[in-house]
């Protein structure tokens, strides 16, 4: 162990980028629109073996980006050395998605063909472009094959579509909290969001980079996501009904201590991420529908990877019986897969926090995949 | 119940089992016998289980398992699907075991049960001189924390089995380390049965 220490010092992650799709090879998205060149901001942590075997791709939620691992990284808990995900045996790689705003060409991004930013002119992109992308990203490691690939919500969701995309370029896959296709409850928060950030005077059609940004609309598009990702009981043991001490001497202020943090996140949210993106990605996961024009029983028929779904039992913005749905779609087409349902208080937000669980049951199943146990090894 | 009774009734299992079979282990536990037929028979296992941590374990074994409550049904598995379901000391545990068996032979083109004989001899004389309910090594609970719901004899398994029109294939019946042949209702502490419709 120390000998390795010393080889390996510490060192903070940097993200770093890809830039692929160079005019006249752009990519062409689902829409049928081209878009390059596209660059992509990831970070991987670890060290790819010689058989470029040991490779796992993270796949980020709505507003997540590159930085998983390391000091505030969002899944900091269960990626690192002697983690759930061991960056001392894998390689792990996590980018962030196309038509974001955290170093990856989106919205935001200037346009070549302008100089300006994009705007609304940023072509709609969806989970299928994400992952397009990040094919891209892991043909540039020369990897042939994923150990396995892992993520929760919208990260779930590049889960299942790799796993219909590209069925046999991996070995396992672990879609977390996620579903198939949104339901109407689901678009319909999303769209609340959506409407608060362009009902913001200072949004103007998406035209508002280098002028004054729709903060107000963003953020109360993050407040309303915020509820949606907690639970009665989670909040109720978070903040009660206790009050505020600053109050303001103003009739509606935010007194009640779960305002001031609806408050807090949604002004924290603002200063990093764009509004433009967050139409953009609101709207790919709402349009996403794996089973578009399929049955349940064909859509992972070629598939040969190892899967295990994760629900969280308090999750009621994705509740367990998306995840069986997906369980069963696996176990019509004969592949392999484990269900487990955590029980958790958390709601949505658990699979960003139950990372005991989640330790125990990713750290588990990826040792039995990489050492080829269970059935037909 | 004893590791030798166990090691037997899981030997039994199986030797029942065919080779390179789909499996349904329905209250798979750690997933102990599942290994074991992987292992012996390269069978297709896949387990249902509603503990945690059980699920776990299972999943750090590379086995297939499925967090679920049996008493809601195999809605997800078609009829015939499976070659052999197992429901070994899990019938006593669920709510309604005549659903269970029935939901198994749905599934299942054959069915493995195993439970507790409650008319095991030392049962019996607890309950005769004693006056008092059993506590064994295959009934190794108080009657106020036992996860057995029902409690039910061999006699009583063939008798229903006879009355719901199931056919009994094979039978085992185990005591401690031995295969019991001679009144097992007496003699054996757990039975197996070997079920098909």
């Amino acid at each position: 162990m120390e000998a390795r220490k010393l080889i390996t010092p510490k060192q903070p992650p940097q993200t770093q980028k890809f830039t692929f799709a160079q005019p006249p090879d752009e990519l062409t998205l689902e829409s049928g629109e081209k878009l390059g060149p596209i660059t992509l901001a990831y970070e991987t942590y670890g060290t790819l073996n010689q058989e470029k075997s040991n490779a796992i791709l993270v796949l980020h939620a709505l507003s997540g980006d590159a930085h998983a691992a390391g000091q505030g990284g969002w899944w900091e808990k269960l990626i690192g050395p002697g983690k759930g995900i061991d960056t001392d045996k894998y390689f792990v790689i996590c980018s962030n998605v196309i038509g974001g705003c955290q170093g990856s060409t989106g919205p935001s991004s200037i346009n070549p063909q302008t100089g300006k930013p994009f705007g609304l002119s940023f072509p709609l992109i969806s989970i299928r472009d994400m992952i397009e992308a990040q094919r891209n990203l892991v043909d540039s490691f020369g990897i042939e094959k994923l150990l396995a690939i892992v993520g929760g919500s919208m990260g779930g969701m590049q889960v299942l579509q790799w796993m219909g995309s590209y069925p046999k370029r991996i070995r396992s896959a672990i879609p977390i909290a996620t579903t198939m296709k949104h339901t109407p409850q689901q678009i319909a928060f999303n769209e609340v969001g959506r409407q608060a950030v362009m009902s913001d005077p200072d949004w103007t059609k998406g035209d508002y980079y280098g002028i004054t940004s729709p903060a107000k609309g963003l953020a109360l598009a993050r407040m309303i996501g915020h509820i949606t990702y907690m639970s009665d009981v989670s909040m109720t043991e978070k903040f009660g009904r206790r009050t505020r001490a600053d109050k303001e001497p103003f009739k509606f202020s935010a007194d009640f201590e779960v305002e001031g943090y609806l408050h807090y996140r949604g002004d924290n949210f603002v200063k990093r991420f764009d509004a433009n993106s967050y139409l953009y990605i609101t709207k790919a996961i709402d349009n996403f529908n794996l089973l578009n024009g399929h049955g349940l029983a064909d859509i992972f028929e070629k598939l040969k990877a190892k899967v295990l779904v994760l629900a969280f039992k308090s999750d009621w913005l994705y509740p367990a019986y998306q995840s069986q749905e997906i369980v069963k779609a696996c176990k019509l087409a004969g592949v392999e897969a484990s269900y487990c349902e955590i029980n958790s208080t958390y709601g949505h937000d658990a699979f960003l926090l139950e990372t005991t669980q989640e330790t125990q049951l990713i750290g588990g199943f990826l040792k039995a995949v990489s050492n080829g146990n269970g059935n037909y090894s | 119940m004893t590791k030798q009774t166990h090691r037997i009734e899981h030997r039994v299992i199986s030797d029942w089992v065919s080779f390179g079979a789909s499996i349904l282990d329905l209250g798979c536990g750690d997933g102990e016998l599942l290994s074991l037929l992987v292992r012996n028979k390269q069978v297709y296992a896949q387990g249902v289980e509603i503990s945690d941590q059980s699920i776990q374990t299972c999943v750090a074994a590379g086995l297939n398992v499925y967090q679920q409550d049996i008493d809601i049904g195999l809605t997800e598995y078609s009829d015939n699907s499976v070659d052999f379901v197992i429901l070994n000391q899990t019938l006593q545990q669920v709510r309604k075991p005549d659903f269970a068996i029935k939901e198994a032979l749905r599934v299942g083109k054959k069915v493995i049960v195993g439970f507790p004989n409650f008319c095991y001899i030392t049962d019996r004389f607890q309950i005769f001189f004693r006056g008092k309910v059993p506590v064994s090594p295959s009934l190794p609970y108080e009657w106020y924390d036992t996860p057995n719901l029902h409690f039910l004899s061999i006699a009583d398994f063939k008798e229903y089995c006879k009355k719901s029109d199931i056919t009994v294939e094979d039978e085992a019946f185990i005591s401690n380390s031995y295969r019991v042949n001679f009144l097992p209702n007496l003699f054996a502490e757990v039975g197996l049965f070997l079920l098909s419709k």
